[in-house]
């Protein structure tokens, strides 16, 4: 009997200005990461609102990871250090929920940090293979 | 038992009434049965005489009502506000929600309010009356002759025994002597539930939302949620007034009304008092104000008028998310 894989399924809000671009130099330095991830470019990492991690879960992501400029480096002086408190509250909110913290992750990555952004990837992608699927946070009327 | 009586609250009310201080008056008034004790407008003493009552039932916050009333009410509305109150009272100056010269705050002191659910766990249901005597409170039910007496310690609402403080943050006259700011045990259930596996929690979590009946009592009643447009409200954001459709909805719910008060929350219990389903709705908020403690220094919201909430301010060196669990306590 074949088992199938288990690939999880990654939500990467990035940044355009530093994290989304990093992405970009991984791309073209060809540093892999898994094609699980998927990408979603947001203005500033302030633009993330708690709901968007809450409705990715919904919409079937098993891990929500959050990119954005180095703190001092905000293309809008200040955003990220709103989102540093946000995602903090919000992440050991659903850590009290009993919701696995593996799950959430914030980082921050400059558009250099090619090689950051891929290690980066690669180690949340692994923790959350490690989890397995969100049963959690899972709305099953969004499952195909 | 309360020290203040009814008829010194409407003695008060009366003068003020009487020499144009104020044009109406903000208490409480008797619903269908003693302890479920409504908030109540009144514009005329004989109008206060004869409905206005004050006692162990009136945990009602009443500075909500302002934002509303003081739009429709001509002249300054006289509200009663105890220790607690004063706290939302202040919180919703500091978010430009009404007036200030619009309200004439008379700060009442207070003993603590009782819980008729805990009043129902010693003497069951059908309870016809409660009246205060002294330090216990007299129950008649329906199925028993004789009146049943209880402690009025013994059946304070939870906000109530871990009380934050007796000390009024606003008024504009005080009745009776003012309190002190208190060291209390509210946070001890939240680091309670952290201290248990993400399985434990998950369960604990699950059985009480699982018991919501999105009737948005909470989200009504609450202080901190007075905006025009509710995302409640709003069909198109998957999470408007309805039952819940599974268990994703509830959380959702859940963590949004929570999150959205984060940083305002002035832990007045309000949330919690009314859910008719017993939802321990303060133990959301409380996890919330607690995390604002540790990682960003202590914060009373409503301590002061136009304090900086701790979400829409940081410093360079915050905590970062990932630090959060780093630091222990909780199980991993
Ligand atoms: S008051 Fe209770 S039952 Fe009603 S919506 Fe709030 S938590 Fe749910
Ligand atoms: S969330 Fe609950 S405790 Fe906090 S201000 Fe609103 S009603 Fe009061
Ligand atoms: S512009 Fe990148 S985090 Fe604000």
């Amino acid at each position: 009997m074949q088992v199938k894989e288990y690939k999880p399924l990654i939500v990467a809000f990035c940044c355009n200005w530093c994290s989304y671009a990093g992405a970009d130099l991984a791309g073209n330095n060809r540093l892999s990461y898994p094609a699980d991830v998927k990408i979603i470019r947001v203005p500033c990492s302030c633009r993330v609102n708690p709901m968007f991690v809450l409705r990715a879960f919904q919409r079937g992501a098993d891990g929500v990871i959050i990119c954005g400029c180095h703190p001092g480096d905000c293309h809008y002086t200040s955003g990220n250090y709103y989102t540093r408190r946000r995602m903090a509250l919000l992440f050991s909110m659903l850590d009290y929920l009993g919701i696995e913290r593996d799950r959430t992750r914030l980082e921050w990555v400059s558009a250099a940090e090619g090689a950051k952004f891929a290690a980066t990837m690669n180690d949340f992608v692994e923790k959350v293979t490690a989890l397995g699927e969100n049963k959690r946070l899972e709305d099953l009327r969004c499952k195909k | 038992m309360q020290k203040i009586t009814r008829d010194q609250l409407i003695e008060k009310a009366a003068s003020l009434l009487g020499n144009g201080t104020v044009s109406c008056v903000l208490g409480w008034e008797k619903g269908e049965f003693d302890y479920d004790v409504t908030p109540a407008l009144f514009e005329t003493e004989s109008e206060l005489r004869e409905k206005f009552v004050f006692g162990d039932f009136c945990g009602a916050n009443l500075s909500k009502y302002l934002v509303s009333k003081t739009r429709k009410c001509e002249g300054r509305i006289l509200v009663f506000l105890k220790p607690c109150d004063t706290y939302s009272f202040n919180q919703l100056l500091t978010e430009h929600r009404f007036d200030r010269e619009k309200a004439y705050v008379v700060g009442i002191p207070c003993e603590g309010m009782a819980d008729i659910e805990r009043v129902k766990e010693l003497c069951g249901d059908g309870i016809s009356s409660v009246t205060a005597d002294g330090d216990e409170l007299v129950v008649t039910t329906l199925y028993d002759d004789e009146p049943v007496r209880v402690k009025a310690e013994s059946v304070l609402a939870e906000r109530c025994v871990n009380c934050k403080s007796k000390k009024h943050v606003a008024y504009d006259e005080l009745i009776g002597e003012d309190g002190e700011v208190l060291s209390s045990a509210r946070f001890d259930e939240v680091a309670r539930l952290e201290a248990m596996t993400p399985d434990e929690r998950f369960a604990f979590w699950q059985n009480e939302l699982s018991k919501c009946i999105r009737c948005n009592a909470c989200r009504n009643v609450c202080p901190a949620c007075t905006c025009e447009r509710c995302v409640f409200d709003n069909p198109s954001s998957g999470v408007e007034n309805k039952a819940a459709a599974n268990s994703f909805e509830e959380k959702m719910f859940h963590i949004i009304r929570a999150f959205h008060v984060a940083g305002r929350c002035t832990d007045c219990g309000e949330c919690s008092r009314v859910c008719p389903q017993n939802i321990p709705l303060h133990l959301l908020n409380r996890k919330f104000i607690k995390d604002i403690d540790d990682f960003y220094g202590e914060y009373q919201a409503g301590a002061e008028v136009g304090s900086r909430a701790p979400l829409v301010n940081y410093t360079f060196d915050d905590l970062e998310p990932g630090e959060v669990f780093e630091r222990g306590g909780q199980d991993a």
